[in-house]
């Protein structure tokens, strides 16, 4: 369904493919956050900045080394990650609200970095001019090879997170998040785990960071404020934490309403806080939430135990 | 009693200070291998703070902590772990959100031999027949007797051979409290140690060989267990005769 999609949208207009592209962006920067916040349990508030990382590293190699996009997303990702586990370094020994604060932050720092530091990011003006991607010789001139590249990165976003979280890494990272102390006392280092979250996130927000450049072939810092921070957390929260299908499903609603109610203009964003203030007081684990991960883990364990 | 061989732990001056409150002062406390050694005191004695500093929970303490004749008081949680020291914690050693076999699972993580893993699950289900019904629950919706049966199980899972125990009575019915001592006394048989936190007394030094009782950071009685159970302080603070 997903592959002929764009067949069928492409008739109407390409504004519907646009929606559809941002949805695969965003479906990987809230799961990739998810992994940090769901199933890690660290509240961290930042996750724009890594969404942005990515984007100005491959917007700069693509721009001044003309790196190709092929070479300058995974290497953007990688930027990403080590950025993830730069900021992870101090902050896994804070907890709760002050890991919010930090990386809140972090967000900021970043943000104002992009804005600042004009020799390179060229500030408040952007980057324009970043390369469409090119296979052999066939460059990226459509919204519908976006569309398919976008549907290939999500899907190995989706792949590869469900393979670490449906792993013993998996269980350990959920460890952390029920119980710090009692995960040490199994012998678990918290510490190490909650790195790997912060780099698995950073890595795959700065996919979707380098392939936001490429697709737009402009970057500007207002693209990655605390609000699309907030934005990502809110789809994470929405469609359930600790659920990667609800995390998709989060990013599909929340790229979707503010679109549809675009007619009401201002209140559109009232009704939306507003829904969200229902969503914590009648279904607080979010649409797709943990009773799916459960079911999947006893599976999972009976397999490994054997009757 | 003393010597009788190499002690499995030995605790030598050990000091625990939170900021300016000192909770535990010069201790001194060591543990032969095959002991049930009860370590029982109030609310605030320092009991706690002792076994957290065994387990490498607690960071900023002095002194000496032997294990097997090796010092591991600067070591992290995790090495000692893989040492042979498992710790049940106070209250529900337990990851409520996890199911009784993740959490078995989870006992193991230090190990590398996996169909030894396997076996030994299938050992706590003998030991602990509710927890092979409840295999697929919660942990956290079982109630409070089978939790403590499974965090027991659970810091079994790691093949130790020092049982750290804080207070596996607390909140229990009396009848599950029998249960869990006679499972003690079971694991205890098998060869591992056991070092049994308390303020049940009774319980404690019914199952224990020997008892040190812990007031504000010191010990102040130590001796056979069946001595401390004639011993008149003993007697009247903590048993509640005479």
């Amino acid at each position: 369904m997903l592959i002929v999609l764009p067949l069928v949208l492409q008739q109407v207009n390409d504004y519907w493919m646009h929606i559809v592209i941002m949805i695969g962006i965003f479906s990987i920067l809230s799961m990739s956050l998810n992994v940090i916040i769901g199933y890690a349990g660290q509240f961290a508030l930042g996750h724009a900045a890594f969404y942005g990382i990515g984007a100005y590293s491959a917007a700069l190699l693509m721009i001044h080394f003309q790196v190709s996009f092929w070479i300058a997303l995974p290497a953007a990702a990688v930027i990403a990650g080590f950025f993830g586990f730069l900021l992870g370094t101090p902050v896994i020994r804070l907890r709760g609200d002050y890991l919010g604060i930090v990386t809140l932050g972090f967000g900021e720092i970043v943000r104002l970095i992009f804005v600042n530091w004009v020799d390179v990011t060229r500030g408040p003006m952007g980057l324009p001019g970043i390369p469409a991607p090119t296979v052999f010789g066939y460059t990226f001139s459509g919204k519908m090879e976006f569309y398919y590249l976008i549907l290939a990165l999500a899907l190995l976003t989706f792949f590869v997170i469900h393979r670490i979280v449906h792993s013993g890494v998996g269980l350990s990272l959920l460890t952390i998040r029920e119980d710090e102390t009692l995960a040490q006392s199994v012998g678990i280092r918290p510490n190490k785990y909650k790195l790997l979250a912060f780099t698995v996130g950073g890595f795959f927000a700065g996919i979707a960071g380098a392939f936001w450049a490429s697709y737009i072939s402009f970057v500007s810092p207002d693209a990655f404020r605390y609000l699309d921070s907030v934005n990502i957390l809110a789809m994470v929260i929405l469609g359930g934490s600790a659920s990667l299908p609800g995390s998709v499903l989060g990013a599909v609603i929340l790229v979707l309403a503010p679109e549809l109610l675009r007619y009401m203009s201002d209140y559109r964003m009232m009704l939306l806080g507003l829904a969200i203030v229902l969503m914590m007081i009648f279904k607080p684990t979010g649409f797709w939430g943990e009773k799916h991960r459960k079911y999947n883990f006893y599976g999972m364990v009976r397999k490994g135990e054997g009757k | 009693m003393t010597s009788g061989g190499q002690a499995i732990l030995e605790i030598k001056d050990l000091s625990v200070n939170y900021g300016v409150i000192a909770a535990v002062k010069q201790m001194n406390l060591h543990i032969q291998p095959g002991e049930i050694v009860a370590l029982i005191g109030t609310n605030g004695s320092g009991k706690t703070s002792a076994l957290r500093s065994i387990s490498g929970l607690n960071k900023s303490i002095q002194g000496q902590i032997r294990f097997e004749g090796q010092e591991i008081t600067k070591l992290e949680p995790h090495q000692i772990v893989e040492r042979g020291i498992s710790q049940v914690p106070e209250g529900r050693g337990v990851f409520p959100d996890l199911s009784v076999l993740e959490n078995l699972k989870l006992g193991a993580y230090v190990r590398k031999d996996k169909p030894g893993v396997a076996a030994d699950i299938q050992s706590m289900f003998e030991l602990f027949p509710r927890l092979e019904e409840r295999r697929k629950q919660l942990a956290g919706t079982m109630s409070g007797g089978e939790q403590q049966m499974l965090a027991i199980a659970r810091a079994l899972m790691a093949r130790p051979k020092l049982l750290l125990l804080d207070e596996p009575s607390m909140g229990l019915a009396p009848l599950i409290v029998k249960e869990i001592f006679a499972a003690i006394r079971k694991v205890n048989e098998e060869g591992v140690s056991v070092l049994l936190v308390e303020q049940n007394a009774t319980m404690a030094l019914a199952a224990a060989h020997r008892g040190y009782v812990m007031e504000t950071g010191s010990i102040v009685v130590e001796g056979e267990a069946a001595e401390l159970r004639n011993n008149d302080v003993v007697k009247s603070v903590y048993l509640g005769i005479g």
